[in-house]
């Protein structure tokens, strides 16, 4: 047991238990932060597996931009907790099952045992004398350049779609006219009579 | 001299070009217009059939055989229209045209208020043409048209007054049986031209005799001789056409037409369509001896069965319709025992005197007030002498009285029944021979009902005070009792008619009396024919009656040792005595015979059967296919069964559309599970 | 060592969790978009893994951009969440079943 070997469990362990929390926890703003958490300790993961930009780049990027985000929404939603707790009894041993099937099944196929003989080898950054980073760089900028553009754009559509979706235009703090309704303007919705009786000034009212 | 294909070209389409402008330019021309241009059709065609006739036999000009015009050639086969003029033709044409003349001015009295007056004209004409096409045909093409443009024509006019229902049912039910026989009578061509190639009469009838000994296998394992299914089919043709029983049951319902139609159409020509039709194919049937033998004992079936319904009858255009049923029997039998030129030449005189009897009912009719039940006539002949008189001439010469034009052709037909030898020749003689007592009985029966004995009419003046205006139109006399006279009440004594009705009743009386004595010896024996007909020599009747034919007048002073003279003596004794001096006698009769009366009044119940089984069943039929088999299995099981399918699938698989998201992704992850165990469990397949 | 079997194993085992998250948080949607937020997180798991095994960059750059689209995602997601909430009042899953056939 090496200490990396250690590390590696001590997180792995930190991973699943948060995310067991995030699918059992009652309340919404437990179960995100949580999720934080389960991102949290996957960097250090990611860390271990020499994948450094990656990792810093899941928690500025992820936890700091995309959990936050269900943070606010969370919070900002007047969510009534309990009636989505009622069908959690009921479905769990399902879940259970279809979760426990998926599990076998996935490890039976990739062949865990077979590579649990494999060498990790030398880590491939430092072998061409870079940092994790700009070896990241380099094959991005060099190989990956469109698809990276792409993924500018994606975002940029992404926020344009957010936006528009969600947008309630105030009429209220708009200092907008509408010319043709003020041209379209009945008077009995302006002025209305009223018959009074008259009388000289300075005598009682009636 | 020779025969000019534009002389036949006039004498064709004269009668269609009458019948166009009178039909088509009704507005312009009016009643007057509309009835001369039919009638100077007609005449035009009557002066050159007489003239083409004359040339035929005594200006020596040969027979013509031309096609005029080339509809369609597929290969070695074409349809066209083309003439063949001899002396059978020549016969044809005149008969015809001039009967067809005689009707055309009769109607200019009968039908004088009818507001239908041109459409009439119009229909006549067109008949006459269609009928010229069918005999002066050279192909068989030409004469089916001309078969069917009959057929149709007679329905539009039996149909005539078409607000009438009975009308309609008659002209529908004319049609139908028509159509039975037109069936047979298509396949018979057919068959010719599957045994010949051809349709052309001259090609068909020189390959004929080399038909002998060829069969047909139509249904497998039988063979039949070809010659004798040819000749069937064909005479089926002839039997709707010339109402032979079974399919004899138009005919009486024809009446419903107007007189002159009755008399142009059922009497003179379009019945006898057939008895040309069967004339003319003499070179197919000599080669086959049973399709003669069936022709035999079917004319002579018909000839005894339908004289005997003529004998029950009240109407008196029925008793003469049964009446020519009867003489159609005769004239097919004269061709079952290869007596064409018999059968042919007692289809001239019976055209004319027929056409009489027919015409002078006509004339008693109009007389009546379109009453036509002779129970309510009676002592005629103090009003109507000349039509009386007609009328004896004409009965005379139906019962072959010796003498008369109908006694040389039908003692002729009697005689050659009895000298055949033919399968069938013995029942016929004896049916001919019965048949003449009968029709004796039933023509003189009627001549007393009208014309003698006491009036069973009463002239009651105007019922009800309404004038009539005989130049209304829209009054319409119909052959109903009108005015809601009760039978047997006339408003005005019966009078002689116009002499546009008299005149032709004593033009056709004159060749019922004589035209017999200048043509037996050449038509029956003296091959006058020549090339048109053709007898085998061992079937020749005709000619081994001609040995023992010494002349007109000896044939006459022969028939008192003959046996036909007695039996109509006979028959003329029976109906004088009852019903001129006994009536009671018929109404004892009636009841002593009564199944035999009743069979006699429901005309053997041909049409209760037919009604029964084709009509009733044909309708069954309609509607079963239309309950089981278009708005069952078409309409339910198709067309809404498939559209039903579909929903209810689309109701099983829509179970899956839950709307639910989990639901959906479950199912995804489902499918991602059951792939993973594929892979896992199929690894090592590659 | 840590060996390629360890970054596999680990998820795998998230992306299970998440996948049974998914079935037993049927009435609060956000924890189904967080779950799908897990299934990604298994999935990059799996690529820096193989990255640094085979020694690749390939696996990282996908990484990279896992990361961004799934960013997108959330974002669009939850917009739409607002929505939802807005209109119906409630964020129970098992309410909007409008889809159904």
């Amino acid at each position: 047991m090496t200490f990396p070997l250690l590390c590696f469990y001590v997180f792995a362990a930190v991973t699943v238990a948060a995310a067991l929390a995030v699918v059992s926890l009652k309340n919404p703003v437990h179960s995100v932060l949580m999720l934080v958490l389960a991102f949290f300790s996957a960097a250090c993961v990611w860390i271990l597996a020499d994948a450094e930009f990656l990792a810093i780049a899941l928690v500025v990027v992820y936890v700091g931009a995309v959990m936050v985000l269900f943070l606010f929404v969370v919070m900002m939603l007047d969510i009534d907790i309990a009636p989505l707790r009622e069908g959690f009894a009921r479905y769990l041993p399902l879940g259970i099952v279809v979760a426990a099937v998926m599990l076998a099944e996935m490890l039976g196929l990739i062949g865990v045992r077979a590579m649990h003989a494999a060498e990790p080898g030398v880590d491939p950054a430092a072998a061409h004398g870079l940092a994790n980073t700009e070896w990241l760089g380099l094959a991005l900028f060099n190989h990956f350049l469109l698809p990276f553009e792409v993924a500018a754009v994606i975002l940029t559509v992404a926020i344009v779609a957010a936006v528009t979706l969600v947008l309630r235009p105030r009429r209220t703090l708009s200092q907008k006219q509408w010319p043709a309704r003020q041209v379209q303007v009945e008077p009995s919705r302006r002025v209305r009579l009223v018959k009074m009786p008259s009388h000289k000034a300075g005598e009682e009212q009636p | 001299m020779t025969i000019s294909m534009t002389l036949l070209l006039i004498i064709a389409f004269a009668p269609l070009a009458g019948a166009v402008v009178a039909g088509l330019l009704k507005q312009q021309i009016g009643r007057i217009g509309s009835q001369m241009a039919a009638i100077i059709g007609v005449a035009v065609s009557c002066a050159l059939s007489f003239w083409v006739f004359y040339q035929l036999v005594w200006g020596g000009a040969p027979t013509f055989n031309a096609d005029v015009y080339t509809w369609l050639e597929v290969g070695r086969f074409s349809l066209g229209v083309g003439f063949l003029v001899d002396r059978l033709t020549a016969m044809m044409l005149v008969v015809v045209t001039f009967v067809s003349l005689m009707v055309h001015i009769y109607t200019i009295g009968y039908m004088a208020d009818d507001p239908g007056y041109q459409r009439f004209f119009s229909y006549i004409a067109l008949f006459t043409f269609s009928m010229l096409m069918l005999v002066m045909a050279n192909n068989f093409m030409q004469l089916f048209f001309g078969w069917e443009a009959v057929g149709l024509v007679s329905y539009l006019l039996i149909g005539f007054w078409f607000d009438r229902d009975s009308a309609t049912y008659a002209s529908l039910k004319a049609f139908l049986v028509n159509r039975v026989g037109d069936f047979g009578f298509i396949l018979g061509i057919a068959a010719v031209l599957y045994a010949f190639g051809t349709l052309d009469y001259a090609d068909v009838f020189a390959q004929a005799p080399q038909l002998a000994g060829h069969t047909i296998t139509v249904v497998p394992g039988h063979p039949w001789s070809l010659a004798t299914l040819i000749c069937v089919l064909l005479f089926v043709g002839a039997m709707g056409k010339s109402a032979q029983v079974p399919l004899h049951v138009w005919l009486p319902d024809s009446m419903e037409g107007p007189t002159p139609i009755s008399a142009l159409i059922h009497a003179a020509t379009m019945v006898t369509a057939g008895i040309f039709m069967v004339a003319r194919m003499s070179p197919l049937f000599e080669m086959s001896p049973t399709a003669l033998s069936l022709v035999l004992i079917i004319g002579a079936t018909t000839a005894l069965f339908m004289g005997l319904i003529g004998i029950v009858q009240y109407d008196i255009k029925r008793v003469i319709a049964y009446s020519t049923l009867s003489q159609l029997g005769y004239m097919t039998a004269a061709l079952g025992v290869s007596a064409y030129a018999g059968g042919v030449y007692h289809l001239m005189t019976h055209a004319f005197f027929k056409a009489l009897l027919f015409l002078g009912a006509g004339s008693v009719i109009i007389a009546m007030h379109h009453e036509q039940d002779m129970r309510y006539m009676g002592g005629l002949r103090k009003y109507m002498p000349i039509t009386c008189v007609t009328m004896w001439l004409g009965s005379l010469a139906l019962c072959a009285a010796p003498g008369f034009a109908g006694f040389f052709s039908k003692d002729a037909i009697i005689e050659a029944v009895g000298e055949s030898h033919r399968f069938g020749a013995g029942y016929a003689y004896y049916c001919v021979l019965i048949a003449v007592f009968v029709t004796a009985l039933y023509s003189f029966r009627l001549l007393y009902l009208t014309f003698h004995g006491s009036e069973r009419f009463e002239v009651v003046g105007h019922g009800e005070g309404r004038v009539e205006d005989p130049h209304d139109e829209a009054q319409t006399h119909s052959d109903d009792p009108h005015h809601a006279h009760k039978p047997g009440e006339l408003e005005h004594a019966p009078k002689e008619s116009p002499w546009v009705v008299t005149v032709p009743l004593v033009v056709l009386a004159i060749p019922s009396v004589l035209i017999g004595w200048f043509t037996v010896g050449p038509a029956l024996f003296r091959d006058w024919f020549g090339k048109a007909i053709e007898v085998l020599p061992e079937n020749d009747v005709l000619g081994e009656l001609g040995e023992h034919f010494h002349g007109a007048s000896a044939m006459v002073l022969a028939s008192f040792s003959h046996a036909p003279f007695w039996i109509a003596l006979a028959g003329f004794a029976v109906a004088t005595y009852v019903y001129l001096f006994n009536p009671a006698v018929a109404a004892w009769a009636a009841k002593a015979f009564k199944p035999l009366y009743l069979t006699l009044v429901n005309k053997y119940w041909f049409d209760k059967v037919y009604y029964a089984v084709f009509a009733r069943g044909g309708v069954l039929l309609g509607r079963g296919l239309w309950r089981g088999g278009d708005a069952g299995v078409i309409d339910t099981g198709l067309v809404n069964g498939s559209a039903a399918l579909a929903a209810r699938i689309a109701s099983w698989l829509r179970v899956v559309q839950s709307g639910y998201l989990y639901h959906y992704a479950f199912a995804m992850v489902v499918g991602v599970i059951l792939l993973l165990g594929g892979f896992w469990l199929f690894q090592g397949v590659s | 060592m840590i060996t390629l079997a360890h970054f596999i194993v680990l998820g795998t085992v998230l992306f299970c969790i998440a996948v049974a998250g998914l079935f037993i948080n049927r009435k609060n949607i956000i924890v189904l978009m967080m779950c799908v937020e897990l299934m990604l997180l298994a999935v990059n798991m799996n690529f820096i893994g193989f990255s640094r095994y085979l020694a690749d960059p390939a696996g990282q750059v996908f990484v990279f951009f896992i990361l961004t689209v799934a960013a997108a995602e959330a974002a669009i997601g939850l917009a739409i969440v607002t929505l939802l909430f807005r209109n119906r009042g409630s964020i129970n899953v098992g309410d909007i079943d409008s889809m159904k056939g």
